[in-house]
């Protein structure tokens, strides 16, 4: 049987590199690539206990398909709003993006 | 034997995707390892044995997500190309920070707690306990969730549509 703590292994590294790349991109559609790579490691990890912990209890489960379907509302509504951004300012440059700015 | 070796296979397939994903100028090729990376977390869901997970996976964010990703690539087009840098002037400090928060993490999964681990294997009707769940015990967040998505779609039309004047 495949060790509990090499899942929560990969899934800290995917966590860490959709971290990086949510701070490090200027493109906003980048950085939504960043934060789904981030759920996909929470749901790693929730699984993963799930399958160590309570294998019989489906609340691990259910847990999971709650963040795919939060996770699936939140890119449809940011990838609408970075839609919009560019009919305004034709960029989705996040750099670029200062109309709040003082 | 051959599970582990799977899954340090599959691992390491999903982790140079994710950070091809991160890495690559080019934003649609960005987008291209993003869909084989999450192909690679539903082969680790399998591994798990959540294979109705794995489903969910693939149908949601393969199917829908990535195409929804694609398709925001191509309507802000210009950005695909690498004509200005791909990363913000805060990359190195982000990159730094980012690997000493995966030390730390690595050194606590790694070292530092002692998981309670049971033996026990997945029961054959799991997914039949999962379905009776969503309609017993968790009915709230399950319709919550459909609520969550009605939401979304409206604003998502809502925010991305042509306005008529």
């Amino acid at each position: 049987m495949i060790p509990l703590s090499w899942f929560l292994a990969v899934s800290a590294i995917l966590f860490v590199i959709g971290f990086f790349g949510v701070l490090s991109r200027r493109n906003a559609i980048a950085i939504l690539m960043g934060i789904e790579l981030m759920l996909n490691a929470v749901n790693i990890n929730v699984l993963a206990f799930w399958r160590y912990t309570q294998p019989e209890n489906p609340a691990g489960l259910v847990w999971a398909i709650i963040v795919i379907t939060v996770a699936a509302a939140e890119a449809a509504v940011g990838l609408a709003l970075f839609i919009a951004l560019y009919r305004l300012r034709t960029t989705v440059n996040i750099d670029e993006v200062d109309l709040l700015k003082g | 034997m051959v599970l582990q070796a799977i899954f340090i296979l599959v691992a390491l397939f999903t982790i140079g995707c994710a950070l091809m994903v991160v890495l690559h100028r080019n934003l649609f090729i960005s987008a291209l390892f993003l869909i084989a990376s999450f192909f690679g977390v539903a082969v680790i869901y399998v591994l798990l044995e959540a294979e109705f997970i794995a489903v969910a996976q693939i149908l949601i964010y393969i199917g829908a997500i990535a195409t929804l990703i694609v398709f925001a690539i191509m309507l802000s087009r210009g950005m695909m190309t690498g004509r200005t840098s791909p990363r913000n002037a805060q990359a190195l400090w982000a990159g730094l920070g980012s690997v000493i928060l995966g030390i730390a993490l690595l050194y606590v999964v790694a070292y530092r707690v002692q998981w309670p681990v049971v033996q026990k294997d997945v029961p054959a009707d799991a997914i039949a306990r999962l379905g009776s769940a969503l309609v017993g015990r968790y009915v709230i967040p399950f319709e919550v969730a459909s609520v969550l998505l009605l939401a979304a779609l409206i604003g998502a039309v809502m925010i991305a549509r042509e306005k008529e004047v």
